[in-house]
């Protein structure tokens, strides 16, 4: 286990890098692949071989402009915009949630418009403006949603926040926060397990009642 | 997830060739089979993408019919003007489907094309007839709360989980498909399939065809028709039961009527019979309930979902009502 490259999992979450419990969640995988799967794999592993492998499989050219910033990168056809996000780009304010359209943490604007990124071929978002969660401040200045989500307690654990703000602001845009009905049913694609909801909706009718831009 | 290969079709015809060979699948708004994929029950060798060939058109003619291309996303053709005005009711079901999230991707030809959501289907481990033919149906014996009152068979009790399809089977739509031998138009209702002995088949395309499509004959049912979903929550989940019901109307006698039923089958269920006896009838609370219980003629229900039997006509009456202006 001395080159963790080998070994490299999707990462959960955005604590630092070398912290003790994910250096324990790798071994403990490598352990139970192990435990798993045939003698040739371990082989392989034990060669480290691994990366080899995937690199063996066709990559393609992306381009991508992230918050405004323009990528070339290289992917597999089967890597997602959300692990791109978060594994080449390092931008992990992007939550994996369920991994399966089913829980919005992963929520990000392509070219504004709001979409799961769990469920989006990055190969499929080439030539297309992303916006994350990382890309709605100006500097230091907070997005209006940003400053209603922590005045109304829009949040606890936080893990679905950063979908929640992305949903918000698009729920806004799109026309669709004209009653708390209304806000409850456009941001029924972003599930808080904490149960921030009243004050979800409560954040965003006060940034549509100011009417600042969003 | 398989690795696969990935490329663009520019042209229709490139993409037809493509989708030729086994293995191969046709990628648009992927919501349902990159899922799919995720989870191992599909794992195609290439994806197609198509999202560039110019089939995101909705238009109308003079004689009012409407045209909507195969990926016009579900989000544009929910919010669409002339969707709008000209039939309601499919916007209604648009919004009562998944997430905005999911509609901003989701298109009108992959939204026809996804997959049941029994959970037998979803669970490699466990088996199922429509993903491996010949394993059986965990549903039958086993839990099935969300499955099919009508049109099951003893291979599958899946349900089609759509609810766009639902108002399109309600409102005549047809589906207009294009292979190697060429352009043809399939009815709504005969697009997809009950299960029978071949429940590895949901619909009724021919291997190498691509939607490119649908139309919606004109009608005089925007005034009175509604989407009714009935759901474990209110939101953004799928039904238990749904009905797409649409009315003509005129001095308070039902002039025409079109019905469908989603949640219930294994593909949308319209209930022509049902249709029938309300022509000529007062709209009224009254011929709705003789009407639902036509509809559930030939209704059979299995171990956990018997509480269909009743929700299903009610939910029509609800729908109907609605639609009449009556609540």
């Amino acid at each position: 286990m001395e080159d963790e490259k080998d070994y490299a999992l999707p990462s959960f979450d955005a604590e630092a890098k070398d912290n003790s419990r994910r250096n324990f969640l790798k071994q403990s995988t490598l352990l139970t692949a192990i435990a798993l799967t045939p003698g040739t794999a371990i082989k392989a592993a034990d060669m480290r071989v691994d990366e080899k492998i995937a690199e063996a499989f066709e990559k393609m050219p992306v381009k991508l402009e992230v918050n405004g910033v323009a990528h070339n990168l290289s992917v597999e056809p089967r890597a997602t915009l959300l692990d791109i996000l978060r594994e080449q780009l390092d931008l992990t304010g992007t939550k994996k949630g369920c991994d399966h359209g089913q829980c919005g943490a992963c929520t990000v604007h392509i070219n504004g418009h709001r979409v799961n990124s769990c469920l989006t071929l990055g190969v499929m978002a080439s030539g297309k403006k992303i916006t994350t969660i990382e890309g709605l401040a100006k500097g230091d200045e907070l997005h209006p949603m940003q400053e209603a989500f922590l005045k109304y307690d829009g949040f606890q654990c936080g893990y679905c926040t950063p979908g929640q703000i992305m949903s918000a602001v698009a729920c806004i845009r799109e026309g669709h926060a004209n009653s708390e009905m209304e806000i409850r049913e456009y941001m029924s694609g972003n599930i808080c397990r904490c149960g921030a909801y009243p004050n979800i909706v409560n954040a965003i009718q006060e940034v549509k009642e100011g009417g600042q831009a969003v | 997830m398989k690795a696969f290969q990935y490329t663009r079709a520019t042209t229709q015809q490139s993409a037809i060739d493509a989708i030729a060979k086994p293995g191969t699948k046709i990628i648009a708004g992927g919501t349902n089979l990159i899922d799919l994929m995720k989870r191992g029950v599909i794992a195609p060798d290439k994806l197609v993408d198509i999202n560039q060939l110019p089939l995101n058109y909705i238009t109308t003619n003079k004689l009012g019919h409407l045209h909507i291309g195969a990926l016009a996303l579900n989000s544009v053709v929910s919010e669409s003007k002339l969707v709008l005005e000209l039939q309601p009711l499919l916007s209604m079901a648009l919004k009562a489907g998944a997430s905005p999230q999911l509609r901003n991707m989701a298109t009108v030809g992959g939204n026809m094309m996804q997959r049941t959501r029994c959970a037998y289907f979803y669970d490699t481990t466990m088996p199922c007839n429509k993903r491996e033919p010949g394993s059986g149906c965990g549903a039958i014996g086993g839990y099935n709360r969300m499955h099919a009152i009508f049109g099951a068979s003893d291979k599958c009790i899946a349900v089609h989980p759509s609810d766009m399809c639902v108002a399109l089977a309600a409102l005549d739509a047809a589906v207009t498909v294009t292979g190697r031998k060429g352009t043809r138009v399939i009815p709504f209702t005969e697009f997809h399939r009950l299960p029978g002995e071949h429940p590895e088949m949901d619909n009724t395309l021919a291997p190498g065809e691509l939607i490119t499509g649908i139309g919606i004959p004109h009608n005089n049912f925007a005034k009175n028709s509604y989407y009714l979903k009935i759901r474990d929550r209110q939101s953004y989940a799928f039904a238990l039961t749904s009905v797409a019901a649409a009315l003509e109307i005129s001095n308070g006698t039902i002039k025409q009527a079109r019905l469908a039923m989603g949640g219930v089958a294994h593909k949308p269920w319209r209930l022509f019979d049902a249709e029938k006896a309300l022509v000529g009838k007062p709209a009224t609370e009254e011929s709705f309930k003789q009407a639902a219980e036509i509809a559930m003629q030939g209704a059979k229900a299995y171990e956990y979902n018997k509480f269909k039997l009743k929700l299903a006509p009610a939910t029509l009456v609800e729908a109907l009502k609605h639609a009449a202006g009556l609540v």
